[in-house]
């Protein structure tokens, strides 16, 4: 293909992935991006893992407040109320 | 993401009116990202959690000078973000802003060189040496993975764990952590793929495991 010498390389490749899933990518080096995961399997296997990695984090618990924490602060607020 | 349930101008007018459970709403919301931004600035969780504490009472005591010109949200850590770095400066640390203002400084490669072939590979340069196989639909469910993701989270640098908690695990808009963390969008993008591929990568090191 005329276009090899412009071709990304796996190792370019994973770099990419947070721009190409924020859109960032320019519209030449996003259409590279794609070519590219079309055809090598390994790159696939890579995006398709930071998906999962992605999916994952948001199904973690978000952290809860500790109870003390909560209450040290409700303290706080009712003092400013009372000024 | 506004507060879940009632709108901006709702719990303004209830804080503002002294509402308990406005404010415990709000504190359960942000708290736990109060303290980790704060984290980029101090030292210890000890000094984040006070950080956190001093921006609460700044928030109530600036309410009636809020004008909405910005969401509620990022008035906040914007506070937030001003007390962490004069505590910071108290305390006499060197702030590593560099973190945030130029994290492309010191080159972090999302994989080790010796996943790829050599750049110079006559056939295939760049290519992966050792391609990253596909992992057990089953095991991701299961909660050890999720104590990986969370062990993962916890091991970053604190700027990446900032901005990968507001953004994949909270669903922060880029332009709300943009926004509460004073962050160019490359920066931000930036520390969120390396906080991502670390993740990747400690997951990878769990579910390869047993392959």
């Amino acid at each position: 293909m005329s276009q090899d010498t412009a071709q990304l390389s796996c190792q370019e490749l994973v770099e990419l992935v947070t721009d190409y899933f924020e859109g960032a990518l320019p519209p030449g080096e996003h259409a590279r991006f794609e070519a590219h995961v079309e055809r090598c399997r390994g790159c696939g296997v890579y995006l398709e893992q930071m998906r999962t990695t992605i999916r994952l984090l948001g199904h973690l618990p978000v952290d809860e407040l500790p109870a003390g924490a909560e209450l040290e602060l409700l303290e706080a607020f009712r003092g400013w109320r009372s000024c | 993401m506004a507060v879940a349930g009632s709108t901006e101008a709702q719990l303004l007018e209830a804080l503002r009116a002294g509402d308990e459970a406005a404010f415990a709403q709000l504190v359960r919301e942000y708290q736990p990202s109060l303290v980790r931004v704060a984290r980029i600035y101090v030292s210890t969780q000890a000094a984040a959690e006070e950080v956190a504490a001093e921006t609460w009472l700044a928030v109530l005591n600036g309410l009636d000078r809020f004008e909405g010109r910005s969401s509620l949200k990022t008035w906040i850590f914007r506070i937030l973000t001003n007390i962490a770095k004069t505590r910071a400066q108290r305390d006499g640390r060197t702030l590593p802003f560099s973190a945030l203002q130029d994290p492309g400084r010191v080159p972090e490669a999302a994989l080790d060189a010796d996943r790829f072939l050599d750049p110079q590979h006559p056939r295939w340069p760049g290519h992966w040496a050792v391609r990253p196989e596909p992992w057990p639909e089953d095991a991701l469910i299961a909660a050890e993975t999720q104590a990986v993701v969370a062990e993962a989270i916890e091991a970053l640098p604190p700027a990446q764990r900032a901005v990968i908690s507001l953004r994949d695990v909270e669903g922060w808009s880029s332009e709300e952590v943009r926004n509460a963390l004073e962050l160019s969008e490359t920066n931000q993008r930036v520390l969120l793929h390396r906080a991502r591929s670390k993740v990747r990568r400690a997951l990878e090191s769990y579910l390869g495991e047993d392959t």
